[in-house]
């Protein structure tokens, strides 16, 4: 149901490398687990509203006032590679 | 029977917070069911602290284990993922400040699935959480760790999240009691995203009352989490032990195919319990549930695909080497991220692609209406739905890991709740072979009072909750 090509493909959206033989294998699952949502297909649906979320809560506004934020430091820290403040990555283009 | 929070403010009241603690810390230590990622360096001295400034909250001094997907100032938060590695968050959760504030004393962190994707805790980069009643059983999932850790008596308390049911199934698989709040009772700011539309953050302990008293610190407004809502507290208030003329749902498809006959069995002897406490029940149908587990999994991946692009080897974690920022990102996601994580990943962004979108997603979310639905008309008649939280006792380890849809369909009973964004509680309802089996009650939007309630009056009045598992030392 869903190919090798098509997985690799997926896989480049979600930025997730997939190796060949890995490919092959996430085809199988993913296909198994799509036959299984397929399911859905024969429920009605025709006039039902999508729920995104149940919170009964909808645009939620504060004031306009600047509060602390976290030290700058503190986040860096976690980054592997910095520089000048900055975080450093490889060349993106 | 362990200790609840009402002996541990006569022990620290007799000694200290520090004996308290270090008493906690050396059971940890003997045993070997892997329930925690790492043990907070400092719980010896956040205990003294306690004790040297006469700290009153309502948890001072009482050690709590938090699932490593809540961040903890200062303290290693891994989601039990490769990809988290060496992450140390620069700032403490909601529940995590309140807790602090209350006086309690953060132990350490909690194994569970990774990300919280799984029902076993056995996708952790640690290795599986051992059940405390057999070892060769896994612990439930994914807030593994937080449900063993109580019920082998490491701690009297615990924090999990439950997105699809990983606060309730592990709770049942290792007999403790663990409560989903309704969607919005308590804020998610400083939890980590797998699927933010349905998760909540709960307590796991081994008493009802204890998980009111967590409730009643954790569950207050925090305008950090902008699907946090204002709401009455007062949990610990509800728990009277009284349910005459309480009104029980059973819906007929939570006992279905799969569901095994002993666990259906002791969760009917619950019911009967219920009656012969004053409690009436009538049999109720939520004819969409057949449908909920598949709209919950496409849900759940799809949000899951779009939270977890932030794990990209930039800000925070590990990174594996790559020719551009693009190679580096693909390379560190698919060397970090294990099978499962990687699986829902490739789902989500399916579900969500150009082409597939209105088929899965979409379909999804408008079945997700019908399911809500169900709960509503069936929560109109009744007070309480009851069910059990597992279709069958805890399985052994390995058993499912080779067979996703297999470990999914585990998840049949709890992923309903989730959809509908309404509270529920497992509670232990006797033993099958040897194995805890949890009743889980299910309540309406905002109202854990009466799921509390119910729940506290059935503890009081069985003793299933007193039994020790082979795994306390």
């Amino acid at each position: 149901m869903i190919t090798k090509e098509q997985v690799e493909h997926i896989g480049w959206l979600a930025r997730v490398n997939i190796d060949e033989e890995d490919a092959f294998e996430f085809a199988s699952e993913l296909s198994t687990v799509l036959d299984y949502f397929g399911q859905l297909d024969g429920v009605d649906t025709s006039d039902v509203k999508p729920t995104y979320h149940v919170a009964d809560v909808m645009n939620v506004f504060r004031e306009d006032e600047p509060t602390g934020s976290l030290e700058q430091d503190s986040i860096l820290a976690n980054a592997e590679e910095i520089q000048d403040g900055y975080i450093r990555t490889p060349k993106i283009i | 029977m362990l200790d609840g929070l009402s002996d541990i403010r006569i022990k620290i009241g007799s000694s200290s917070a520090e004996d308290v603690v270090a008493f906690y810390l050396e059971r940890i230590e003997k045993s070997d069911i892997n329930a925690f990622t790492c043990i907070a360096e400092d719980a010896i001295d956040q205990a003294k602290k306690v004790d040297s400034l006469d700290i009153e909250g309502p948890l001072a001094g009482v050690p709590i284990a938090i699932k490593d997907n809540i961040s903890t100032k200062g303290l290693s938060t891994t989601c039990s993922s490769a990809i988290l590695e060496g992450y140390v968050p620069p700032y403490d959760a909601h529940v995590i400040e309140r807790l602090r504030k209350a006086g309690a004393v953060i132990i350490g962190k909690s194994n569970m699935d990774e990300f919280g994707m799984g029902t076993s805790t056995e996708t952790s980069i640690y290795g599986p959480t051992l059940n405390p009643w057999d070892t060769e059983r896994v612990a439930g999932g994914s807030s593994g760790g937080s449900a063993a850790a109580v019920a082998a008596g490491q701690v009297p308390v615990s924090l999990g999240s439950d997105t699809g049911g990983s606060v309730r199934c592990p709770a049942a698989f290792c007999g403790a009691v663990g409560l989903k709040p309704t969607y919005g009772a308590v804020s998610r700011y400083g939890l980590v995203s797998y699927a933010n539309s349905l998760e909540q953050i709960g307590p796991l302990a081994n008493r009802v009352e204890d998980v009111a008293a967590l409730m009643d610190v954790i569950g207050t407004y925090d305008n950090r989490d902008s699907t946090c809502v204002k709401h009455d507290t007062g949990y610990t208030d509800a728990l009277q032990d009284d349910v005459e003329g309480l009104k029980i749902g059973v819906p007929a498809e939570y006992f279905g195919e799969g569901i095994d006959d002993n666990v259906q069995k002791l969760v009917w002897d619950a019911i009967g319990k219920f009656e012969d406490m004053g409690a009436e029940y009538t049999k109720v149908s939520m004819p969409n549930t057949p449908y909920a587990l598949a709209a919950y999994y496409i849900i759940a991946m799809s949000e899951a695909s779009s939270n977890l692009a932030r794990f990209d080897g930039t800000r925070y974690g590990t990174r594996s080497e790559g020719e551009n920022w693009h190679m580096m990102v693909s390379k560190t996601r698919q060397e970090k991220f294990g099978a499962e994580v990687k699986r829902r990943i490739l789902l989500g962004t399916y579900a969500l692609s150009a082409g597939y979108h209105d088929k899965y997603y979409l379909k999804a979310l408008k079945v997700r209406t019908l399911v809500k639905q169900d709960f509503e008309r069936a929560l109109g008649d009744v007070d309480v739905l009851m069910a059990p939280t597992m279709p069958t006792p805890a399985f052994k380890i390995g058993e499912k890991m080779d067979d996703p849809l297999s470990l999914y369909l585990s998840d049949i009973n709890t992923v309903p709740i989730n959809l509908a964004g309404v509270p529920s509680i497992s509670v232990p309802c006797g033993f099958s072979e040897g194995l805890p089996v949890g009743l889980q009650v299910i309540g309406n939007y905002f109202d854990e009072a009466t799921i509390l309630k119910a729940a506290n009056t059935f503890e009081k009045n069985t003793d299933h909750h007193t039994k020790l598992a082979g795994a306390v030392v």
